[in-house]
């Protein structure tokens, strides 16, 4: 070996000399944390008052105003997404834990690894093509008039409500014969796209015979024609499906650590086996369960990339599923790469609040992970 | 390893006949909402490819495989290649990885084998909450903070002392390309320290002590017994890193300029996969770019997907390897 070739007294220098590297590796990997609680603090502690929680934006330019619609658009977006990827991430440890060959679970846990190993991106565009897309749903129904001189026609529903579409040079016509406004066929049976604008405004982009081809190629081709669906729901669903892997994960490892006398016992006693899960196993594990799902909630808290085109934001207040909604992550980023300086101001203190709630989060982790079957890591 | 309590169906147990035909019912209902929940992994997982697929169809209908190799991304002429999103998307994570893995290995050697035993936990928990500050967040501070800084100090240094290299030529901006990598590094510090000290754990004490009983120092012991026998999991470490540091998206999209780029100045701005897409998505003007942004996508996913595999072999391997032999 090398090692006792080399003067001794030098030997140990290196040695000391490479501690203090290690050292200073350490210092350093701290650094940013202690930099950016600084910035973080010293920019936008100022901003926090009452105005800031309860506040609706002001418009650009302008200041004042908060983002009292983001914080609690974050908090109903979490809530969602905890609705949706809770239940099935639970059921899925459970089923690993529980039941299932090894070959099956195997491959199960492989996937999950491979989910959460997904770019929170993609997430978004995979919540936008399942929700945003559909969710902008042509309207349906036969032309009751052509209004020449409004340049627009009257669509009329099967249901019978009716509807006024503005058709400009933008709009394209899908019709045999029929190349301008005023040769649509009045009666005849149509599907229009249209986009909503936020104030409410509808801008037509196709109007179309129906038929059953006509609505197939519409829906595969036209995917970008659907800004009027971007919503809570999409948002929410987007970090759901991020929350699905960790939530089985963490849940799976829990539950393993329930010791299998407690099982034993249930079953001795006549206790049917899910009812052996429901009453006992989860329950004692119960803490560790909480650790996951809070563990997962602090992994898309702070998420801005799948929001980007399913949340969207909205400058106002919106408890509607089906409607574009306000989050932090989504507040700051805007206001970070606006122009007004007051915006700035604001998005470090949105910053401040996002990362006083997800460090809420981890604190949470750790209080509920001093449970009893907690592993000794 | 599990408990294997299911092994027999329960609806063949001697209690379970005895039951009435309801509980029996419930049982097996009740498995099967788990084995739903369970299946749905895998079902997400065939649901992100396909819809990734779909949405790139047009765009792979039109370039073929020409789109991985060109060069222009020019949305009014509608001429897509995906060539300098992957170059930004490989130099950035390139830089971030050569940043954090000495770092991290650093910070995992001395929370393994240097620092007082009393230190080791707090210091964990701080690089753990350096993990809980979200993406955006990180933007911010880099666009407001970091640039500024970096400008007027660090980068000025660098053409100075390094410029007769071409990576540190041209002007300098601010964001680009190695604040990029700059920031990811930043980023990625916490999951590469700790699955770095994971497997530093992992190492057998045997190991150092034979190394100590032939008088070797302690930087010796490391590198000699700790770091050489663990090197395949500190590589799946990096690697583990490199899969976040591919994949992240506004912390990179608020500091390196977006700008499609093929060069060698790590000063000049630049886009990736991820922030591409961020970017141009909901102002993308036509199908066809929209579909030429979901290809992206599925490039950044397959790329993404299959550096974590190998990843979580390399450090499964590593861990689950050497626990055995303690044991």
């Amino acid at each position: 070996m090398t090692v006792s070739s080399k003067n001794h007294a030098y030997r140990k220098f290196k040695s000391l000399a490479m501690n203090v590297v290690c050292i200073a590796c350490a210092l350093l990997v701290i650094l940013p944390l202690a930099l950016i609680l600084f910035y973080l603090i010293q920019k936008g502690a100022s901003s926090l008052n009452w105005a800031f929680f309860t506040g609706l934006p002001k418009s650009a330019g302008s200041t004042g105003g908060g983002m009292g619609n983001a914080i609690v658009g974050t908090l109903e977006l979490l809530l969602l997404a905890s609705i949706i990827g809770v239940p099935v991430g639970v059921l899925g440890g459970v089923y690993l834990a529980e039941y299932g060959g090894e070959r099956l679970n195997g491959w199960i846990r492989f996937w999950a690894d491979v989910l959460n190993g997904v770019p929170s991106i993609v997430w978004g565009m995979v919540a936008w093509a399942l929700i945003v897309v559909p969710m902008a749903a042509p309207f349906r129904g036969t032309i009751k008039s052509v209004n020449a001189a409004e340049s627009s026609i009257t669509v009329q529903s099967s249901a019978g409500d009716t509807q006024d579409f503005t058709v400009d040079s933008k709009t394209r016509l899908k019709f045999k014969g029929a190349t301008q406004l005023s040769s649509l066929p009045v009666g005849a049976d149509v599907v229009v796209w249209f986009e909503r604008k936020g104030d409410g405004s509808t801008v037509t982009d196709s109007v179309s015979e129906t038929g059953l081809w006509n609505l197939f190629t519409a829906k595969i081709i036209k995917l970008h024609n659907a800004f009027s669906g971007f919503s809570a729901l999409a948002g929410g669903l987007a970090l759901g499906f991020i929350m699905i892997p960790l939530v089985l994960r963490t849940t799976e490892e829990v539950l393993v650590l329930v010791p299998r006398s407690y099982r034993e016992a249930a079953l001795a006693l006549g206790l049917a086996q899910w009812k052996t899960i429901v009453r006992i196993v989860l329950p004692t594990a119960l803490r560790g369960i909480i650790t996951g799902v809070l563990l997962a909630m602090g992994r898309v808290a702070g998420e801005t990339a799948p929001l980007l085109f399913t949340a969207f934001g909205n400058s106002n207040w919106n408890h509607h599923l089906s409607e574009p909604i306000a989050a932090l992550p989504l507040q700051i980023f805007s206001y970070a790469i606006a122009p007004y300086d007051d915006w700035n101001r604001q998005a470090w203190a949105g910053a401040l609040v996002l990362v006083a709630l997800t460090f809420l989060l981890s604190a949470g982790v750790r209080f509920f992970s001093r449970g009893r079957f907690q592993k000794n890591t | 390893m599990g408990v294997q309590m299911t092994t027999t169906p329960a609806s063949k147990t001697p209690a379970a006949n005895r039951a009435p035909s309801g509980a029996r019912l419930a049982d097996r209902g009740f498995r099967w909402l788990c084995l739903a929940g369970a299946l749905v992994v895998g079902v997400l997982l065939l649901l992100v490819i396909w819809q990734l697929l779909r949405g790139a169809r047009l765009s792979m209908d039109r370039f073929g495989w020409g789109f991985f190799i060109g060069k222009t991304w020019d949305p009014v002429s509608e001429e897509f290649g995906a060539l300098p999103f992957i170059f930004g998307t490989v130099v950035s994570s390139i830089v971030a990885l050569l940043i954090a893995v000495p770092l991290s290995v650093g910070t995992a050697i001395y929370l393994t084998d240097l620092a007082p035993p009393r230190l080791r936990q707090p210091l964990s928990s701080l690089i753990e909450m350096l993990a809980a500050v979200p993406s955006v967040v990180w933007g911010l501070w880099g666009f407001f903070i970091l640039v500024p800084i970096l400008r007027a100090t660090l980068y000025p240094v660098l053409q100075k002392c390094l410029g007769f290299l071409p990576f540190f030529q041209g002007p300098i901006y601010g964001i680009g390309l190695l604040t990029a990598g700059i920031i990811l590094a930043i980023m990625i510090l916490p999951i590469v320290t700790s699955i770095s000290r994971e497997v530093l754990r992992s190492v057998p004490n045997l190991q150092r002590e034979a190394a100590y009983a032939l008088g070797a120092t302690r930087w010796e012991v490391t590198r000699i017994a700790v770091l050489s026998y663990a090197r395949r999991g500190l590589f799946g470490a990096a690697a583990l890193g490199l899969g976040r540091a591919l994949g992240e998206t506004m912390a990179v999209m608020m500091v390196i300029g977006n700008t499609p780029y093929i060069g060698l100045s790590l000063f000049h701005p630049a886009s990736t996969l991820a922030s591409g897409v961020a970017n141009e998505f909901t102002e993308a003007t036509g199908d066809l770019q929209l579909s030429a942004l979901f290809e992206l996508g599925l490039v950044l996913l397959g790329v993404t997907i299959l550096v974590n595999i190998l990843a979580q072999v390399m450090v499964r391997a590593f861990t689950t390897a050497e626990t055995r032999r303690v044991a």
